[in-house]
């Protein structure tokens, strides 16, 4: 994974494991008791609140850039009175709160604007590009997330019990060392591999099934990794858990022991880690479109930046920035939906 | 504390790591002197070379050598990383020390907005500001340094809630310690330490985040050269030379590493060793199962012996040579103090050690089925319907995420082969036999709805499931308060009267167990020192088991006087020595 989004502090609390007793009965039980429904409407209402500061945030985005943005755009061979057509079609020209209301307005009837490049309407240009995005990211989720759990849960098992050492290391490497790999660094390896050497995939390009594979697993294998290590963790963990040793008392089968007993106590950890790999493979894919050449929404924003094309750039951040929020929002209802314990703990 | 660094630094983790930032550190200083020339003397000649003995990385389109311009990118990266990584800190110090000193309300604001930067991934932070900032060396510095001020921010603030919180920090204050001297004296130093740690790992981080944004183009921009530049440049060269991109790969990737091994070294996280077994228990041939009579002992270890792996690999024994037998519905009794070996000797019994524990003795069988190897699954069906086992701490012993209902029912199910409707009225006459009222609704719930007396309860209706010839009680009653114990002992008492198994009750306390039990078992340091009726306890003639009984004041105790303590030398003779560690 290219950008672990946000390292985990090292010291700071550990996630809470037994969350039963955590907070139980000292919080006043508003909206009916329900703990499950008031966490779900703080998170809507936290949502919100992240919502209003993108809005903001991208329009004030413009009016931060040093100097004159439409100059910058147009580069310093243009007329100025062609900049100041410019600036009068942006509407740059206008009161800041004038500006500010048009750019609201204009979002809620679906118009972000004309590109300065490509005179094109940008809701129009997202439009058509953001499907491969989301295609890309949720193939590359479903995979990552699919794999994690038989790895990280067969390399605990035997770990667990002490056997087979030496292919529990060598796992255990072997994931660290696809973590660390950032992943166009990942994407160019495949490429000269299987496009150069083997020649088996398409080295660019969208469209044809097999031109998917190659970014897919690029943008794929550093999270499944990140996922199957935390998943091997947090099993150690519950593994050792007294309630694991009475589920050994009982001699169950072990299929039962792992996968009934085990399994749903790591379902937190996982969905909380799970969210940080979805949105980290949000942002990743800005790398890996631009190292396939993937007309999505990734490569666009660096190519918007790269000619300060900014009614475009506003546009791209601005689907960007839903995504993530609509990322970490599914996982937190997913949350509250599988494991009921973590909305109570949460203080 | 210096010599905790010199012999972390000895490990081998230790040394690599040392030699790593070695490597770093020199190519930063003279990696531009050294190689400086090379990296920029153009050779027409030998242009857009594959890798070989003279190029190992091979040339670019004016034939510099990609190996030397690869180790003299090395200054640019490094030094752009430790700029952002500065910023980040700065910044984030900055905002948590702000966020730490505002009133409670704005303190919150602030969090709740440093989270939700948090929520958004680095890199589109990143790009974000580098819009701002222009796609130069210093914009994507300023642009990766501020998009790290939040995951800094947010430690510095948790980490000075936590220390502001201590003991120490309010002495501090009584003593008339001011804000500003607080915080530089007090407060400051104890979250140096863990910032340190942090910044290493971090500084990783940005080293790929400023690959990645030259990577795009959006960095260090021609003629200035760092290892994503090299790479962007590299991969768009890859059919002829595929060493031209993996090489800047490698330096960022293995300086990566470097960073991040960094922290790890001296964070506080040890890394928990893995588990080493002592031995494979070998597995059973098929064999019949043993016909065992009613009046044969439900189980019976002859010189059990168990033994554990030490850290660095030793073996120390904890239970040297007990012997002792359990007859059919015999209510037996093990007292001791904490590591008198009498919990492990329980385990021993039930056969529930894990693979860091050798096992050894004589003789050790539960009603015929040898426990000294893994068990055959005829024998496994049958330890599950009759060994139950009920553990000290009531709520870690029951699984969390499943409901009492389910955890009550599986052993039915799954060993007695009973259908689900059969298994579910089983239930609910196993809790109404421990008390537990309203049980067909209790056994939907999970066990954070029941109270803790309950929880041990609905342990014991779990051992009631099967037809339990042997009920192994771990310190059943020390979580809990002394009017629930006398419900949980009530409740363990009717178990055995109804299914007439045996019960081995482990406990510190030898008022509970000469109460409860039929014949006690006194244990010291992993030895059986008496073995007595409960009925005679006061014909106890070991002084170590007198010295117990004398511990429990009665109704006449003298409380003018402290109550008497076992000192640590009694009966040295007949107690033995501390545990002898063999390897």
């Amino acid at each position: 994974m290219t950008i672990p989004p946000a390292p985990t502090p090292i010291t700071a609390a550990p996630t809470p494991s037994t969350p039963a007793t955590a907070g139980r009965g000292e919080r006043p039980r508003l909206l009916g008791g329900s703990p499950r429904l008031a966490f779900v409407l703080r998170r809507l209402l936290r949502a919100a609140v992240s919502l209003a500061i993108v809005l903001v945030a991208s329009f004030f985005l413009v009016h931060l850039v040093p100097g004159d943005p439409v100059r910058a755009a147009l580069g310093p061979t243009v007329s100025p009175e062609a900049v100041e057509a410019l600036r009068r079609s942006l509407g740059l020209d206008l009161p800041l709160g004038q500006q500010f209301a048009n750019y609201v307005g204009g979002l809620f009837t679906g118009d972000l604007g004309v590109s300065v490049s490509s005179q094109r309407p940008v809701a129009a240009t997202l439009a058509e590009r953001l499907p491969t995005t989301l295609m890309l990211s949720v193939l590359s989720f479903l995979i990552a997330a699919v794999g994690a759990f038989p790895i990280g849960v067969a390399t605990a098992v035997s770990a667990r019990g002490g056997r087979r050492r030496a292919v529990d290391l060598g796992v255990s490497g072997f994931l660290g060392i696809l973590i660390a790999i950032p992943n166009f660094l990942l994407a160019v390896l495949l490429i000269s591999i299987f496009s150069v050497g083997l020649q088996a995939f398409p080295p660019a390009g969208w469209g044809q099934p097999s031109q998917v594979v190659l970014p897919v697993i690029a943008l794929a294998i550093g999270p499944l990794a990140y996922l199957a290590r935390i998943v091997h963790v947090e099993m150690l963990r519950v593994l050792d858990e007294p309630y694991i040793t009475t589920a050994r008392s009982k001699r169950l089968p072990g299929r039962v022991l792992y996968l009934r007993h085990a399994l749903p106590n790591i379902v937190a950890a996982s969905l909380t880690a799970g969210g940080v790999v979805l949105v980290g493979l949000v942002a990743g894919t800005v790398l890996i479109e631009t190292v396939f050449v993937i007309p999505g929404i990734g490569s666009t924003i660096v190519s918007s930046i790269t000619t300060k094309d900014y009614p475009l750039i506003q546009g791209v951040v601005l689907v960007y920035a839903v995504l993530v929020l609509v990322a970490n929002l599914v996982i937190d209802l997913a949350l509250a939906v599988l494991d009921p314990r973590s909305t109570i703990a949460e203080a | 504390m210096r010599t905790r660094f010199v012999r972390t630094l000895l490990t081998p983790q230790g040394v690599a790591v040392s030699i790593g930032v070695l490597v770093v550190i020199a190519a930063t200083v003279f990696g531009p002197i050294l190689f400086g020339d090379a990296a920029s003397a153009r050779d027409i000649a030998s242009r857009q070379q594959g890798a070989s003995l003279a190029h190992p990385f091979g040339t670019d389109e004016l034939g510099r050598d990609l190996f030397a311009r690869v180790v003299v990118a090395t200054r640019v990266s490094v030094l752009l990383t430790l700029g952002a990584t500065g910023i980040s800190v700065l910044g984030g110090v900055l905002v948590g020390v702000i966020a730490a000193v505002l009133p409670s309300l704005a303190r919150r604001a602030v969090n709740a907005f440093i989270d939700i930067l948090l929520s958004f991934p680095w890199l589109l932070l990143a790009l974000f500001f580098s819009v701002i900032w222009g796609t130069t060396a210093t914009g994507a510095m300023l642009a990766v340094g501020f998009a790290g001020i939040p995951v800094f921010g947010r430690l510095v603030s948790t980490l000075a809630s936590s220390v502001a919180g201590s003991d120490f920090v309010h002495a501090a204050r009584i003593l008339g310690s001011g804000p500003l001297r607080t915080a530089t004296r007090h407060v400051l130093p104890n979250i140096l330490p863990p910032l340190l740690v942090n910044m290493a790992v971090h500084a990783s981080v940005t080293l790929l985040s400023f690959a990645a944004l030259s990577f795009l183009g959006l960095g260090v921009q021609a003629p200035e050269y760092d290892w994503g530049r090299l790479l962007n440049e590299g991969s768009r060269r890859i059919y002829v030379d595929p060493m031209a991109a993996i090489g800047p790969g490698i330096a960022i990737v293995l300086t990566g590493v470097v960073f991040s091994l960094l922290g790890e070294l001296f964070s506080e996280r040890r890394r928990n060793a893995p588990l080493r077994a002592v031995r494979r228990r070998t597995r059973a041939e098929t064999r019949a199962i043993p016909v065992v009579s009613d009046t044969e002992p439900v189980a019976r270890a002859s010189d059990l012996r168990v033994s554990f792996r030490t850290e660095d690999g030793g073996l120390v024994e904890r239970v040297h040579g007990v012997t002792l037998s359990i007859d059919p519905g015999e209510v037996v009794g093990i007292v001791g103090e904490s590591g008198s070996g009498k919990s492990v000797t329980a385990m021993a019994i039930a056969g529930l050690l894990g693979p860091d524990s050798l096992v050894e003795s004589d003789e050790l069988r539960f009603r015929g089925i040898d426990m000294t190897v893994e068990p055959t699954a005829a024998e496994r069906r049958r330890l599950g319907l009759e060994q139950a086992m009920i553990f000290q701490d009531p709520l870690s012993s029951l699984n969390p995420s499943l409901s009492v209902g389910r955890q009550l029912r599986e052993v039915s199910e799954i060993h007695g082969r009973v259908p689900r409707p059969a298994a579910l009225k089983r239930a609910v006459d196993a809790l109404n036999l421990v008390r537990i009222p309203d049980p067909e609704r209790r056994l939907g719930q999970l066990p954070h709805e029941f109270s803790g007396g309950m929880r041990q309860r609905a342990m014991i209706a779990m051992g009631l499931m099967g037809s339990p010839r042997l009920i192994i009680a771990d310190e059943p009653t020390t979580a809990l308060d002394v009017t629930v114990q006398r419900q949980v002992l009530r409740a363990l008492r009717d178990a055995q009267r109804s299914t007439g198994a045996a019960i081995l009750l482990i406990s510190h306390d030898i008022a509970l167990v000469s109460g409860f039990c039929d014949r006690v078992i006194v244990m010291r340091d992993g030895r059986i020192v008496e073995e007595l009726a409960a009925d005679r306890l006061e014909d106890a003639r070991h002084p170590y088991t007198r010295g117990l009984i004398a511990c429990v004041p009665d109704m006449a105790t003298n409380r003018a006087l402290p109550l008497p303590v076992i000192p640590t030398d009694t009966a040295a003779t007949a107690v033995a020595e501390s545990p002898e560690v063999r390897t």
